[in-house]
């Protein structure tokens, strides 16, 4: 069959090429509401965020639309303020893990030599610890700072990335292209930028968006528990673990940032998953020329 | 039964898109009989084999015709219904064996599941019986192996006895010999043709085959009707030696003409353009556009299948012009400086695979030489160490011991110890124009690349040469920025030698180049390398598994067995006096189309 036709999908007028799917195009829209929320949320905000302005577990009223949380300081102001520390931390975490864990699989895969299992052996290792414990050994021992939680979600994340990347790159460093590059005498650092990475990044990026969802999930879990951002800091999961007790009195103050959470992960995966269908396709209409 | 026990008529086959893949198509077959269902790739002969088993893949549907197989319109059933006929009335053998077959299920279970289906009774029997049938051991030792212990045409018998076992009038084998060896495959043709007469339940009847085939020379050895296929309907139709000495249809006679025959080497003339898409076929005669005696009527409306002699049927306005067949002599290459200048030496070459249960020899004591401007090929079967050894002289496998030396100088074992003016002097092109080039880089970056690395020229001027070594290939200067997904599979395999020339290499290693392409396509290729080689005096390393291709492209040939060195010579002597037994052997298995005029 002919390739030339199907090779680019028709893309909807104003679209990018991913996002032709009607989910991908709703996960973008949201999702670029939540993060403008999260990022300009702050200038908006009516009240600072650790003003106490009425009485705590207030109802939403024509004052406060959202209610005020224990302390009884404005939920909608905390919510706006709370997204930056989650989607920066998250995505600093998950941007670090990304460039340690493709480093090591890229060369892992490559090496065909000691390097591979020695690095994978390592990874093994880092897979042993369950991950909330980790964390939690990490933030008692480095005490409870961003940096140190950025660092524990990122190292938490690196093996599996360098797993899933070094099977990629077993599998794409045995083609012709690479082949060639290799008897044309491409040095190490060319071959895995040029040949291999722009190869796997399909893979990558299918992968991305659950990695993100996870970071979101695993900071979010290590604030609820109190050993990552310190109050009064407003965060959306730690406004969920401080206003536990009022769940019954005022839901509003744990149900928004909750909400906020739940749709950022859904936007980030409905969006990373048009990515790969749509690299996905252009791979398929490959195959469909044999 | 004296008449037809496979009739189709006016079969079409649409996608549900609305495109129709498979249109017109219409024959009948007696009972012995072999109908070679002959085309590209493309030209949707699989999807009417299908067809004739009542089944349609996902997104295909049949939207007219019948299929009548021994007085059972299958076509007209529900599926259950066709289903309890499968395997009983019709059934099919699968290309390749290696997936076709269970790998989880031992192989005497497989023929008996089919068995099981349809029939009850005395199993075990029944399963021995067709396993001798076909000649494979009918004992339980054999039955409790898995697909994987049994070697390639053992797995294609037991495909073929699975087919059997119900004994049913018809058979469909889908290329059933393309992924075997030259000699299994010749004793696989020759065990399809006793089945034939002997029939499924080897008492005489006589069994019909529908042969589906991308290979004329491997159909004319077993067909007695060929029926070609061309953007889905059957262009010509008729008795094998007719249509193969007598094409009258312009496509059947450029598919003839560039098919290579190691006994008569001659020029191979591919055909222009390519295959029409399934969406994109023309009003009129789908093959115009490519046609060399098109004339205006053509586009105007589908040519019908008209008689031309006795049931030789040709679908052209103008199948009176179409000339005969004629033989060219093989392109001369350029010949001068040969055995002037030393250019590449191998000598007692050792190369192994290192596997975990232990190393495997894949070549032992190779010596050979090539000299400026000359052309070697590798010639065996797979596994035969022909593809290791170039990629050790591409520096992609490290030997394990031996020299091979470039104008007197010894190369390093891989490519990254190796100066980049070695590097530069060999070029390579591999056999898989679909994985060798990458697909997230233009063609233009791809071609210019190893200018850039390999002869320090700056971004411009390798620009500028990729678009001259675009035309040396025979491609439009606007393929530059096509990336490699939109291009076909003979363009791709232009481009890629075309990067191989990019470093004006002094040697172009061929690693099997035309294995993964059509037969016009590889005619194309072939007569582009070797106008190439004398334009440029490359020297070439040229591997292959089929001695009709050497014999056009070769001066000298290599043959190589399991890692070992056979027989060397100038290849006109060596394929029409080979000494060596093996070589005997290969020779007598490469299927041939029959001479002109002649008989089979």
């Amino acid at each position: 069959m002919s390739s030339r036709s199907g090779a680019f999908p028709v893309r909807a007028a104003g679209w990018p090429r991913f996002a032709h799917r009607p989910s991908a195009r709703a996960g973008l829209v949201l999702g670029g509401i939540i993060l403008l929320i999260a990022l300009g949320g702050p200038f908006v905000a009516p009240h600072p965020f650790d003003a106490i302005v009425g009485p705590a577990f207030q109802a939403p009223d024509s004052h406060f639309p959202l209610g005020t949380d224990f302390l009884g300081r404005d939920v909608l102001s905390r919510v706006l303020y709370g997204g930056r520390t989650v989607v920066g931390l998250a995505g600093a975490a998950t941007l670090l893990a990304y460039l340690i864990g493709v480093s090591i699989g890229l060369l892992a895969g490559f090496s065909r030599s000691l390097l591979d299992p020695l690095l994978m052996r390592a990874m093994d290792v880092l897979l042993a610890f369950p991950p909330v414990l980790f964390l939690l050994v990490l933030a008692t021992g480095a005490g409870p700072s961003p940096v140190a939680l950025v660092l524990g979600v990122a190292t938490v994340n690196v093996p599996n990335i360098a797993r899933i990347v070094r099977s990629a790159t077993l599998d794409v460093s045995v083609r012709g292209y690479v082949e060639a590059a290799v008897a044309r005498g491409e040095p190490t650092a060319v071959l895995l930028a040029r040949e291999i990475l722009p190869n796997i990044a399909n893979t990558l990026l299918a992968d991305c968006g659950i990695r993100f969802t996870g970071s979101i999930l695993l900071v979010a879990a290590v604030n609820f528990l109190g050993l990552g951002l310190q109050p009064p800091t407003a965060d959306w999961a730690l406004m969920i673990s401080e206003n536990r007790d009022g769940l019954t009195i005022q839901p509003w103050a744990l149900a928004a940032p909750a909400l906020m959470i739940a749709l950022l992960t859904i936007c980030v995966n409905l969006v990373a998953d048009g990515v790969a269908r749509s690299l996905g396709r252009s791979l398929d209409s490959e195959s469909a020329v044999r | 039964m004296t008449g037809p026990v496979l009739q189709v008529q006016d079969l079409r086959l649409n996608l549900t898109s609305g495109e129709t893949v498979v249109e017109d198509v219409s024959f009948d077959l007696l009972p012995g009989q072999v109908l070679g269902l002959v085309g590209e790739s493309g030209c949707g002969k699989t999807t009417t084999a299908l067809a004739l088993l009542g089944y349609c893949r996902p997104g295909i549907y049949r939207a007219a015709g019948r299929v009548t197989i021994a007085g059972e319109h299958i076509t007209g059933l529900p599926e259950a219904e066709v289903r309890r006929r499968r395997g009983r009335l019709i059934s099919y053998v699968a290309q390749d064996p290696a997936t076709s077959l269970n790998p989880a299920m031992r192989v005497g279970d497989q023929v008996a599941a089919m068995l099981r289906r349809h029939a009850r009774g005395a199993t075990a029997q029944a399963v021995a019986d067709v396993l001798a049938r076909v000649h494979l051991p009918a004992d339980r030792a054999f039955q409790r192996r898995f697909p994987h212990q049994l070697s390639g045409g053992q797995q294609q018998r037991v495909a073929i006895a699975i087919a059997l076992v119900c004994a049913p009038p018809v058979v469909v084998m889908d290329e059933p010999t393309t992924g075997l060896d030259v000699i299994t495959q010749a004793v696989i043709l020759k065990e399809i043709d006793r089945l034939r007469r002997v029939g499924a339940r080897g008492d005489g009847t006589g069994l019909a085959i529908v042969y589906v085939s991308h290979d004329l020379a491997v159909v004319a050895s077993i067909a007695d009707r060929i029926a070609v296929m061309y953007a889905g309907r059957i262009v010509e139709e008729g008795q094998a030696i007719e249509v193969l000495t007598r094409p009258r249809h312009p496509y059947t006679r450029g598919l003839v003409s560039s098919i290579p025959d190691h006994a008569t080497p001659r020029r191979l003339r591919g055909m222009p353009g390519v295959a029409v898409g399934v969406g994109e076929r023309p009003p009129g005669c789908a093959f115009a556009p490519r046609c060399p005696q098109r004339q205006d009527d053509c586009d105007r409306s589908v040519p019908v299948l008209v008689e031309t002699t006795t049931r030789h049927h040709v679908r052209c306005l103008h199948w009176q012009q179409t000339p005969p067949l004629r033989l060219d002599p093989p392109l001369e290459a350029w010949s001068i400086a040969r055995g002037d200048l030393l250019l590449l030496a191998v000598e007692n070459l050792r190369a192994e695979h290192g596997g975990r249960s232990g190393t495997v020899v894949a070549a032992h004591d190779i010596s050979f030489s090539i000299d400026s401007g000359e052309c070697l090929a590798l010639v065996g079967e797979s596994g035969s160490g022909k593809t290791t050894i170039a990629r050790c002289v591409a520096g992609l496998h490290e030997p394990s011991g031996g020299r091979i030396l470039l104008s007197g100088t010894a190369l390093a074992g891989m490519a990254r110890r190796r100066s980049r003016e070695q590097r530069r002097r060999i070029g390579i092109v591999f056999q898989n124009p679909y994985d060798s080039l990458n697909p997230r880089h233009r063609v233009r970056d791809i071609i210019a690349r190893p200018a850039i690395l390999l002869r320090e020229i700056s971004k411009g001027e390798a620009e500028k040469e990729t678009l001259e070594l675009l035309e040396r290939v025979r491609l439009p200067r606007r393929l530059a920025e096509r990336f490699p997904a939109e291009l076909s599979g003979g363009e791709r395999q232009r481009v890629a030698i075309a990067r191989a020339l990019a470093a004006r290499p002094d040697l172009l290693i061929c690693d099997e180049v035309t294995s993964a392409l059509d037969v016009s396509v590889q005619a194309a290729v072939l007569d582009l390398l070797a106008s190439l080689r004398s334009e440029l005096r490359l020297a070439m390393l040229f591997i292959s598994h089929d001695l009709g291709v050497v014999a056009g492209v070769a001066d000298r040939v290599i043959v190589l067995e399991r890692g070992a060195l056979c027989e060397q010579g100038r290849v006109d002597a060596l394929l029409r006096h080979p000494t060596h037994e093996y070589t005997q052997r290969l020779i007598a298995a490469a299927p041939r189309l029959p001479e002109a005029g002649g008989v089979v």
